[in-house]
């Protein structure tokens, strides 16, 4: 593995190693000296062409745990307002001798091309509606850690899966780790096909009720606001009584059940205070997790010979 | 190595394997490491025993059991993985790391003896040095290994030998054990055949 670009690219195999990986890498948080030396001498940058407060953080977090060298770059007051290319930026960080780039960037499938033009390694750290992979991954960490297992779980995705990058890399890993998915939302949200197009065996529900007594999992996503302008749903009080998740739907869940939540939350919206601050939803530990996945996919890409 | 009267040709010989140690021969050098730490320690107070995987582990383990039946006092075992503390990283293929166990009380302050099975060029005692500045500082640290074959590349020396065997480079020590490999067995491969 040289890049970690898409859920796709991870097998079954590869996958539960970085899920192993990172359970040791958690061990170092409880440890006086949080650190690894595995990566000293190695450059991490942090390209980041959108906001972005906890992937950032988490990735500048996990790559100084193991002793790397960390350059953050945002677009705002970079050179990018003067009009340069993502090649050139790319080309820049070439010259500086970058180890791996971790980009987010507004248009689907920039991290691809990126790839093809830096001698390091490329994380995609969210591209456009298209891909989220270390989101899903620290999903897929949090399930295993809080449930014990991923396959043969039922997994709810509810809300906008047509713009969400978490869900789509979330139903490519948690295919190929052996789950089942069921994506829930009103039907203006929910792609034709997406489920097949993605892993076989998706399905897809615009009941969230009646999806939630067999689910394992209910992962919410946000409600993106700056897309509401574009009518996708009637108001956000009729979006937050068919798919919002309250006490009463909660209560609805199998008893071993957990609630996830990517962040930011719309809280009122996709997700009740209630249920967001109950003991069944894992959404500060998701945070916990994310450097803990994040280490183990650093390590384990640029640890070895490049 | 040079035959000159190998004119026919000969089917490939295996490496010559000598057996060092056999399972009762290991099991009696297990039991003199384990009395050499409770003499030299006077009594394996305020010890901790860290076995380097893969076979350092279960030789802590028995270690400590040994000592447990020698004078029924329980030394606890901790797993340090040094996987990422080596200095061979970079030149091989990633490695997938392993657990590392620290025994509830911590090292601070105590006597932290490394256990290993095969002492060598000394650089994985050097990574474990490492390994354990991070956990915490204990009050000395202490090596067992119950194979020395010398070769060593950094100044380091071991307190408890089980048994030293004078070795070539072109040479390996194998140890085996019941718990890892099915059973228990060091033995010497390659070398010269007949030497």
């Amino acid at each position: 593995m040289r890049h970690l670009l898409s859920g796709a690219d991870l097998d079954a195999d590869t996958a539960t190693l970085i899920l192993d990986t990172a359970a040791e890498m958690a061990t170092v948080a409880g440890r006086e000296v949080k650190k690894l030396p595995a990566l000293r001498g190695r450059t991490v940058v942090n390209l980041f062409y959108e906001d972005s407060t906890r992937t950032r953080i988490s990735f500048e977090a996990a790559a100084k745990r193991l002793s790397a060298d960390v350059i953050n770059f945002s677009a705002k007051g970079s050179s990018v307002s003067k009009g340069e290319s993502l090649k050139d930026t790319a080309l820049t960080l070439q010259a500086m001798g970058a180890d791996a780039v971790v980009v987010r960037h507004p248009a689907a499938g920039a991290p691809h091309r990126l790839a093809t033009w830096v001698d390091g390694s490329v994380i995609n750290a969210g591209d456009g509606t298209h891909e989220h992979p270390t989101q899903a991954l620290l999903d897929a960490y949090t399930m295993r850690s809080r449930l014990g297992r991923i396959a043969g779980l039922h997994v709810a995705v509810v809300g906008d899966v047509l713009h969400s990058r978490v869900a789509r890399s979330n139903v490519l890993l948690l295919g190929t780790l052996g789950a089942k998915v069921t994506l829930v939302g009103p039907p203006t949200l929910i792609p034709v096909d997406i489920g097949t197009a993605l892993a076989p065996g998706t399905e897809v529900s615009y009941d969230l009720d009646a999806v939630l007594p067999t689910a394992d999992v209910v992962m919410m996503l946000r409600v993106q606001w700056e897309r509401m302008a574009d009518s996708y749903f009637p108001s956000a009080r009729e979006y937050a009584r068919r798919y919002g998740l309250d006490g009463p739907r909660m209560r609805r869940l199998p008893d071993h059940a957990i609630v996830m939540h990517p962040g930011p939350m719309n809280r009122g919206m996709e997700i009740t205070p209630e249920v967001a601050d109950s003991p069944r939803s894992t959404i500060v530990e998701q945070v916990t997790n994310g450097v803990s996945v994040r280490m183990a996919v650093l390590y384990l890409l640029l640890g070895g010979m490049t | 190595m040079a035959h000159p009267q190998a004119a026919q040709p000969q089917p490939a010989s295996p490496p010559s394997v000598k057996v060092i140690l056999t399972g009762a021969e290991l099991a009696r050098v297990v039991d003199r490491i384990a009395h050499q730490i409770l003499e030299k320690t006077q009594g394996a107070t305020n010890t901790v025993l860290f076995g380097i995987p893969t076979r350092g582990v279960p030789l802590a383990r028995r270690l400590a059991a040994r000592i447990g039946a020698f004078e029924g006092i329980k030394v606890p075992v901790g797993v340090l993985d040094i996987t990422l503390y080596r200095d061979d990283l970079r030149r091989n293929a990633v490695r997938a790391i392993g657990p590392t166990e620290v025994p509830g009380d911590g090292i601070d302050g105590r006597r932290v003896i490394l256990v290993d099975d095969v002492l060598f060029s000394g650089r994985t005692v050097r990574a474990a040095l490492d390994a354990l500045k991070d956990l915490g500082r204990p009050s000395s640290v202490q090596l067992a290994v119950l194979v020395d074959r010398g070769h060593r590349e950094l100044p380091i020396r071991a307190d408890y030998v089980g048994k030293n065997i004078p070795t070539a480079l072109s040479e390996s020590v194998r140890v085996t054990l019941s718990e890892t490999d099915g059973c228990d067995e060091v033995r010497l491969l390659g070398g010269r055949v007949g030497a």
